[in-house]
């Protein structure tokens, strides 16, 4: 064997190959992101470490076998050897891959043990998946809400032209301030969904009725995408996750303005003022295709055996009470979702309007604010 | 000639079909030995004797409400910060916003998952069926210290309740 | 050893059988034979007929992903697609095509007359259409097929699932039901019906496989069988097994369904293995290197496979001691799966090679399946699986160890023995040209799909985001390419079935050894009546 190895155009072919590889992966923008957080550097440098060391097994398993291949053929008229064993070529062949193997073993597990230690966090955010969005909760100050995709569904269905962002932007993205230890604790509402922002090297499961953490640091301001890992349903290519990281100042100054913004929709609400039917309309259509159409379709159709049709069905047609208390509150063991936590009174006034009286639902009846307030479950 | 064979393999494969339902309580058992799933036991813990004030520990609440359910449900303090040892109680505020009488339960679960065996409840509304009347609210108590043997890395200890309904049979 | 009285008894049983089925005409002969020759035509015929349903399946999902954007499918529709190309290739194409080529060659291989239990046998087969028919109707349902992925798990599977879900429960119990008797048929004929002086250390190495494959399904198939069982219990009769509601834990299903899952996953690549290490000595006209340490890699593979379970559940969710152990369980595989590679590299080494249709796709199998195995160790390690679970990286981990892997090394036997089934050689040009095509088109598809993974596309999505249109309209083409390319495939076999092509002698191949070449081709309807002595 040693004859075959001394080949010079074998090594120059093997030395090529093994330095034309590094080069590949780094210009390439298909490999994985070296990421924005120290964890994330240390997971790429793994995975190329461990790419590296299979390339070179490859590289001598496939070259022998190559080399075989042309050297020992039929064709070129040799006989065949007749050996079909030996104790000292299987021991060797079974030592040498668990020396690799533990070389591999011993960054893996320092990454590991690195990622796993979530205490010490600065801030607590509750991440809870549900079909198809995710929610946000600040635990250190009083800011929630919901992140849904923005992009059109005119786009989605080929009849605009596609965002440069297309189906990785949401409404509200998460914001979170540079520098600080982050703890994320995921939950579901329903299915099992997965929290997965490949710039911080971070992927965990929601489950429902369970709580996971995981935690990052992120020193770069920036906006980073990924999205949900978990086939989670019919929509489950529709969830986008958006990270808006932000120097601390501006972050605060972001806190503040969410505390404001939160006690100006009360106020409104609490005006009840009346819409028009055009505005009830117009919002009622916008609110209905973010938020009820991923079920119940555009065309209010539903989905036949899965989700009902709302176009000449009952309750949007004659039980506007029960109309009313299934968007405020939801319908037990169903996928239908209690938005009266999830939207305005407005907005709930307008897409109840909205599905009254579009699809030929024509009833003519106008849902306003206060009808709806009226109908919310007292707090105390 | 065949059959003492083929009962060998039929009996092989009717206990490992057995074996997967046996997996369930196996799996109960396991969890609570090593904090798998985060679950913790029920409301049977007695007092510790030592209090370790050397240390301190930051425990979270959060409290969610599953969507087949129209409550409110909420600790009244999102966190506290106890000594292992030390014995606390905490209340969670539930509401009925319905006007229907309705029942829950509420499933409990801690993360990380290897501090559920050191959170030990006295008192715990875990597990057992609330029902409440149609716009009704209630206290529910829950009484628990931490065991001083935690393990001296973990520094904060969240404990989430998920309330769900209960429909009777 | 008391195989000759065995055998003896065999061949008395086996007299009778000849009298009452004499192969006749028409459809009652595949009805009611219990011919393992006629038993292993049905299995695989019938594989081949899933591999082309699950096929279009596929062709469905590349379609819709050829363009980002929604065109032919609608989600719900696709995600129908993915669930069902899963369970039609595992269940229907990749396993009934190993039960077929056990049927046919075991009893060949180890000089028995037929299975040692024909009537079970035609039994297990028939009960397969059924099953992939109810599974199938659910296509023309209301609400449609199952939708949660094959791995169908909870509670996407009971609270959130169509009614589509109990016929799925029952057509999973019939085909675990059929694979159970199919492992039991195979392990009591490798057991009582040897022929005199083949001991254990002479099995061929696929009866070795497929006897460590047969113990591995009737160890997981009944696990897979209480799985549904407790999908349906859940969602129809008001348990909670995982429903955190009722106290109990979603994340519970997908421990039990990976304790079957994992080993299934050997299932469907140790035969392969026996395969390879069938055709390699044959056409490197030198005897397999390591005859002892193949047996002793397939048995500790077969062990390991029931210790690693939770490396699909990394991001679960779990104890780092956890994480580490079963990161390292699995990083143990790739000792014994590296012997069998250098195992067949060394049985090349010096041998006289020639290059037909079996040859190269085992050739093919070693390469591609290796590299299926180099992703399957990058997935062991634990912070790199949280950035490729659930991505493309993982599809195109398992499509190598499946396609390339499992389908590739069926094709090689089929080109291997089919002059033997057939009794004429197939087209040799055909078959390189099938070869060929597969090669480069499984490749474009295949390839890039670490690339899109490693760049963040998520798996089972039927839309994704702009920057991965060019690979994945990449993809599609080679998938597409790959769909023709078998087309290929079917007319040589057709081919071969007129008995259009030159005479096989009973050897076939010149370096060919076993059993079944001993006998002529096409090989008699019975064949070993009288046990051969092996020497």
């Amino acid at each position: 064997m040693k004859r075959y190895f001394s080949n010079r155009n074998f090594l120059v072919w093997l030395l090529l190959s093994c330095c034309s590889l590094p080069l590949l992966a780094e210009a390439s923008s298909f490999n994985m992101t070296q990421g924005v957080t120290s964890i994330s550097h240390d997971v790429y440098s793994l995975h190329m470490v461990i790419f590296y060391i299979c390339c070179a097994i490859a590289v001598v398993v496939f070259g022998l076998m190559f080399w075989a291949i042309l050297r020992h053929r039929k064709a070129r008229g040799v006989q065949p050897a007749q050996f079909h064993g030996s104790t000292k070529m299987e021991i060797l062949w079974t030592a040498i891959p668990v020396a690799i193997l533990i070389v591999m073993a011993i960054p893996a597990t320092k990454t590991l043990l690195e990622m796993e230690d979530a205490s010490k966090s600065d801030i607590s955010i509750l991440v809870t998946g549900s079909q198809w969005k995710w929610h946000y909760k600040y635990l250190d100050y009083p800011i929630e809400y919901y992140s849904l995709l923005s992009t059109p569904s005119a786009q989605i269905h080929n009849t605009a032209e596609k965002g440069e962002h297309y189906l990785r932007e949401v409404d509200r993205p998460l914001v979170l301030p540079t520098g600080k230890k982050i703890r994320f604790l995921m939950t579901s509402d329903d299915v099992i969904h997965s929290w997965w922002v490949p710039a911080f090297a971070i992927k965990k499961d929601a489950n429902p009725g369970f709580i996971n953490e995981i935690w990052t640091r992120v020193d770069q301001p920036g906006v980073y995408r990924g999205q949900c890992a978990e086939l989670c349903g019919k929509d489950h290519g529709f969830m986008p996750i958006v990270v808006e990281v932000k120097a601390p100042a501006e972050f605060d100054a972001w806190v503040k303005e969410q505390a404001e913004a939160t006690a100006k929709a009360q106020a409104d609400a609490q005006a009840l003022a009346p819409m028009t039917k055009e505005d009830l309309m117009a919002l009622g259509q916008k609110t209905y295709e973010a938020r009820c159409a991923p079920c119940h379709q555009v065309s209010g159709e539903g989905l036949p055996g899965v989700f009902p049709a709302l176009k000449g069905s009952v309750v949007a047609t004659k039980n506007l009470p029960l109309h009313l208390q299934t968007v405020i509150l939801g319908r037990a063991g169903t996928a239908m979702q209690a938005f009266g936590k999830q939207l305005s009174i407005s907005e709930i006034a307008a897409v109840i309007t909205y599905e009254r009286n579009a699809w030929g639902n024509d009833t003519g009846d106008l849902v306003q604010a206060k009808d709806v307030a009226a109908a919310m479950p007292a707090k105390e | 000639m065949h059959k003492p064979l083929l009962y060998k393999l039929l009996l092989i494969g009717a206990c490992m079909f057995a074996f997967t339902f046996a997996l369930i309580p196996f799996y109960s058992v396991f969890c609570k030995l090593t904090g798998l799933n985060g679950k913790t036991a029920n409301s049977s813990a007695i007092a510790a004797t030592t209090v370790d004030l050397q240390r301190e520990i930051s425990v979270e609440f959060l409290a969610t409400v599953d969507k087949s359910i129209p409550w409110t449900f909420a600790p009244e303090v999102p966190r506290v910060t106890v000594h292992p040892g030390e014995v606390r109680v905490v209340n969670f505020r539930v509401e009925n916003l319905t006007s229907e009488a309705m029942i829950a339960q509420a499933v409990p679960s801690v993360s990380p998952g290897q501090a559920a065996q050191f959170f030990k409840k006295m008192e715990c509304f875990c597990f057992t069926q609330q029902p409440l009347q149609g716009k009704e609210s209630k206290l529910m108590r829950l009484q628990f210290y931490i065991d001083p043997a935690l393990p001296a890395e973990t520094k904060t200890v969240t404990l989430s309740y998920t309330l769900y309904r209960v429909v009777a049979q | 050893m008391s195989t000759n009285e065995h055998s003896a008894t065999a061949h008395t049983d086996h007299d009778h059988a000849h009298h009452d089925h004499k192969p006749g005409g028409g459809i009652t002969r595949w009805l009611y034979t219990t011919n393992h020759k006629d038993i292993g035509t049905l299995y695989l015929l019938f594989s081949l007929l899933m591999f082309f349903i699950g096929g279009i399946f596929a062709m469905v999902i590349r379609a819709e992903l050829f363009q980002p954007g929604l065109q032919l499918v609608q989600p719900q529709f696709f995600n129908q697609m993915t669930t069902l190309h899963g369970l039609i290739m595992v269940f229907g194409a990749v396993m009934p095509a190993f039960v077929g080529l056990a049927n046919w060659l075991v009893p060949m291989m180890i000089g028995a007359p037929d299975m040692a239990l024909p009537r079970m046998n035609n039994w297990s087969f028939w009960i397969l259409p059924f099953s992939f028919t109810i599974l199938l109707s659910t296509l023309f349902m209301d609400g449609g097929a199952p939708a949660a992925g094959w791995t169908f798990y909870a509670p996407l599977s009971t609270k959130y699932s169509g009614d589509s879900t109990a016929f799925f429960v029952f057509a999973v119990h019939l085909l675990g039901i059929s694979s159970i008797m199919g492992a039991m048929n195979v392990i009591v004929t490798i057991f009582n019906l040897r022929a005199p002086g083949m001991t254990w250390m002479k099995l061929p190495l696929f009866v070795w496989t497929w006897l460590i494959t047969a113990f591995l399904l009737i160890a997981v198939m009944p696990v897979l069988a209480g799985t549904v069982t407790m999908v349906l219990t859940d969602k129809y009769f008001g348990t909670s097994f995982f429903d955190a509601a009722g106290g109990g834990d979603p994340i519970m299903f997908q421990h039990i369904f990976w304790f079957f899952g994992h080993p299934e996953v050997y299932i469907m690549i140790l035969p392969a293995f026996g395969i390879v290490s069938s055709i390699v000595p044959t056409f490197a006209r030198k005897p397999l290197f390591g005859y002892e340490s193949m047996v002793w890699a397939t048995s500790s593979i077969a062990f390991l496979s029931f210790i690693v379970w939770m490396h699909h559940m990394f991001t679960t969710g779990m104890p780092v001691t956890a994480e580490l152990f079963f990161m390292y369980s699995t990083m143990l595989i790739a000792v014994p799966t590296g012997v069998k590679v250098f195992n067949w590299v060394a049985t090349m080494w010096r041998g006289a090679m020639t290059f037909e249709t079996p040859m190269m796709f085992a050739l093919a199998f070693i390469v591609l399946f290796t590299i299926g195995g180099f992703s399957g160790l990058m997935l062991a390690i634990v912070p790199a699986d949280f950035q490729y679970q659930d991505t493309y990286f993982v599809v195109a981990h398992f499509h190598y160890v499946l396609v390339t892997g499992a389908v590739f090394s069926i094709v090689a036997a089929v080109y291997y023995w089919l002059p033997k089934w057939t009794g004429v050689m197939y087209d040799e040009r055909l078959g390189q040209l099938h070869f060929w095509c597969s090669l480069v088109s499984v490749n474009m598809l295949f390839f890039p799909m670490h690339f899109v993974g490693l760049a963040g596309m998520p798996r089972r999505i039927p839309d994704y985001a702009l920057q991965f249109a060019n690979f994945n309209a990449f993809i599609s083409i080679g998938g597409f390419l790959f769909g023709l390319s078998q087309l290929i495939f079917l007319a040589v076999i057709f081919k071969a079935i007129r008995r259009k092509g030159v005479k096989a002698t009973d050897q076939v191949w010149e370096g060919a050894e076993g059993l079944e070449w001993t006998i002529p081709s096409p090989a008699p309807y019975h064949t070993f009546e009288t046990p051969p002595h092996v020497k």
